[in-house]
């Protein structure tokens, strides 16, 4: 089977704006917007959820000062006890410091590859650019549709109170 | 009130760009061929790397003995270099993650090139207690690793260790930051490259970036993750490279107020070094719509806050040195203000405080040639605050018969000069291959203060 995927190419943040509330309320499924930069508020008209990825951060952050406590209480306690002008080997302020280190790493690495992994971004990864100028200056509305030459029209229609520049129709192989 | 709301939404970008200028203003520098000045400035710099790092191969193979240290100074130059530099990084990371966290939208014109500084500094700062190690290919004795040796773990207690951590921590997620911020960059040039190898390259580090909203609102939130995480991690780093001294027994080192006093210091020279940086920067390539005279009016109002808390903080010592009364606490204090070393002392007062109150006055603020100036001073009196802290506290020790002086020897002069050279190479060759200024984030801040 194909998906049948509709391109609106826009020139300006607040066309692609109401393109895509406009869009959603006569409602369509949006495929995806792309844009050169982040468009405050078009994940919520576009009705993305907030990101987890917020989770995913504290889940690491906890790891890591987990690991640092545990880590450094085992070493300086039990594993290997050193005397350092008679003071106590569990002593946690001193611990303090290293905690706090590791859990910024933890959180901060774990978050980013977690982030990567989840936007399949890697490094040798082959870009799919939607329009030449995306990255430049132009907004791209992608939308998937069942039956892209009856609904160009409608579409069209709708888009062009957004002054949209262009309209282009992709098939792509469902995946 | 409505005039007032237009008065303080003043347009951050000059000059009513378009989306598509911005990147083509952005690009242009990487796009054309270097300038003689870029040429003569890499030289330059390069070579002073090249000076710098056969003072330091000479160094790790005669030994410390090379250095100016004795008996009673053992920490010195080295160790000033080192502090002054993460102290260079902490701006960067302030305007990355500070004033993010505080919707500072003008932070996005600087904060590339700031990132871009801190890792510079971070990496320059490394290498100080590397080779003061002595034995730098032991260095990763310092890290907690099971090994054949009992196993022998490292002192957890120690700030020594601590500072391990926290550089390293510092340096890995400043470097994440700034590579996350780059990525939508990168794929901007990929898009504009017209040679292959180019493309290919920008292509690699770009990630496959294609700009859709799912993957955008990930990164913001992510990119909001890291601000907040790099937020009390700056404030920690100084805090800890302070305890190096603090929770050592030697007057003038053993004080409470040592890491607030340490972080402001940072921010200060930091800045200065941001200030100096961008002065020029903007000239030569071309960006001064992008860095505007509000720009350097902002970051001059920070250097005069963060000034005051570090003069604040000469002047608590003071009082506090006399109202211990504790006598070698006010021997200290009065051998750094009338002992052999008074001329460092007095040069960092008149360069961290007498001088920057002339910020207090809108026109220098405004003035690019005393701005530059004065930072350059706040540079200097910061690396001579390091100075004065350690040198001064050590020279005159509990035991009047092994007083000494301390003087730097010409490796190690040369080692701090390779330290500038490694800084400004990086640097130049960041101006070079990577956008100086982020063009996502200044194409969301365009529309600032227009009325739409």
């Amino acid at each position: 089977m194909e998906r049948k995927i509709i391109l609106g190419i826009f020139k300006d943040e607040q066309d692609i704006l109401g393109a895509v509330k406009a869009t959603r309320d006569s409602g369509y499924d949006i495929y995806d917007v792309y844009t050169p930069y982040a468009v405050h508020g078009l994940d919520k008209a576009m009705g993305l959820k907030p990101s987890k990825l917020t989770y995913v951060c504290f889940f690491f952050a906890l790891l890591g000062l987990l690991t640092a406590i545990i880590a450094q209480f085992w070493i300086g306690s039990i594993d290997w006890p050193l005397n350092v002008g008679g003071k106590p080997f569990n002593s946690l302020p001193a611990y303090l410091p290293v905690a706090f280190e590791l859990t910024v790493l933890f959180g901060g690495l774990g978050v980013v590859f977690v982030m990567l992994a989840r936007t399949r971004l890697f490094p040798g990864k082959k870009e799919r650019v939607v329009h030449p100028r995306i990255t430049d200056d132009r907004f791209v509305l992608a939308l998937e549709v069942r039956d892209a030459v009856t609904e160009e029209a409608t579409v069209k229609s709708l888009w062009d109170k957004y002054s949209v520049e262009e309209i282009q129709q992709i098939w792509e192989a469902a995946s | 009130m409505s005039m007032h709301f237009s008065v303080l939404r003043k347009p951050i970008i000059h000059g009513e760009k378009t989306l598509a200028q911005v990147t083509t203003d952005v690009a242009r520098p990487l796009e054309t061929r270097p300038t003689i000045l870029w040429w003569v400035a890499f030289l330059t710099s390069f070579s002073v790397l090249v000076i710098g790092v056969a003072a330091v191969t000479y160094q790790i193979m005669t030994g410390i003995g090379t250095w100016g240290l004795n008996k009673t100074v053992g920490w010195a130059f080295d160790i000033t270099n080192f502090v002054f530099w993460v102290g260079i990084g902490h701006a960067g990371t302030l305007i990355s993650a500070i004033l993010f966290l505080f919707r500072q939208r003008w932070r996005t014109s600087i904060n590339r090139s700031a990132e871009a500084m801190t890792i510079f500094a971070v990496m320059c700062a490394g290498i100080f207690p590397l080779i003061h190690l002595g034995r730098p290919w032991l260095f990763f004795w310092i890290a907690p690793y099971p090994n054949m040796r009992g196993p022998l773990w490292v002192n957890f207690r120690s700030p020594l260790l601590w500072d391990f951590f926290a550089i390293s921590t510092y340096f890995t997620i400043s470097l994440v930051f700034w590579y996350i911020g780059l990525m939508p960059d990168m794929a901007t040039l990929r898009d504009r490259a017209k040679s292959k190898i180019k493309k290919a390259v920008y292509a690699f580090m770009s990630f496959g970036w294609d700009g859709s909203t799912r993957t955008w609102q990930r990164y913001e939130t992510v990119y909001l993750l890291l601000a907040a995480l790099a937020t009390p991690l700056v404030l920690s780093v100084h805090s800890i490279v302070s305890m190096d001294f603090a929770t050592s027994v030697i007057p003038g080192w053993h004080s409470t107020i040592f890491p607030p006093y340490f972080v402001a210091g940072a921010v200060f020279s930091g800045f200065a070094m941001v200030l100096t940086l961008m002065i020029i920067a903007r000239k030569v390539l071309n960006y001064e719509e992008y860095i505007t005279i509000d720009h350097i009016e902002k970051m001059c109002k920070i250097v005069l806050v963060t000034g005051g808390i570090v003069a604040l903080s000469y002047l608590i010592e003071i009082f506090m040195a006399w109202y211990s009364v504790n006598e070698y606490e006010r021997f200290v204090f009065l051998n750094r203000a009338l002992g052999p070393y008074a001329w460092a002392f007095w040069t960092m007062i008149t360069c961290n405080v007498l001088i920057p109150q002339l910020l207090w006055f809108k026109k220098i603020r405004r003035s690019l040639v005393i701005v530059f100036i004065i930072s350059i001073f706040v540079n200097i009196g910061m690396w001579f605050e390091r100075f004065v802290i350690i040198v001064t506290s050590l020279h005159r020790d509990f035991l009047p018969s092994s007083w000494v002086m301390y003087k730097p020897t010409i490796i190690e002069i040369a080692t701090l000069a390779g330290s500038f050279g490694l800084f400004f190479t990086c640097f130049l060759l960041f101006v070079r291959f990577i956008p100086f200024i982020a063009i996502g984030e200044v194409k969301g801040v365009l529309n600032y203060g227009k009325n739409k």
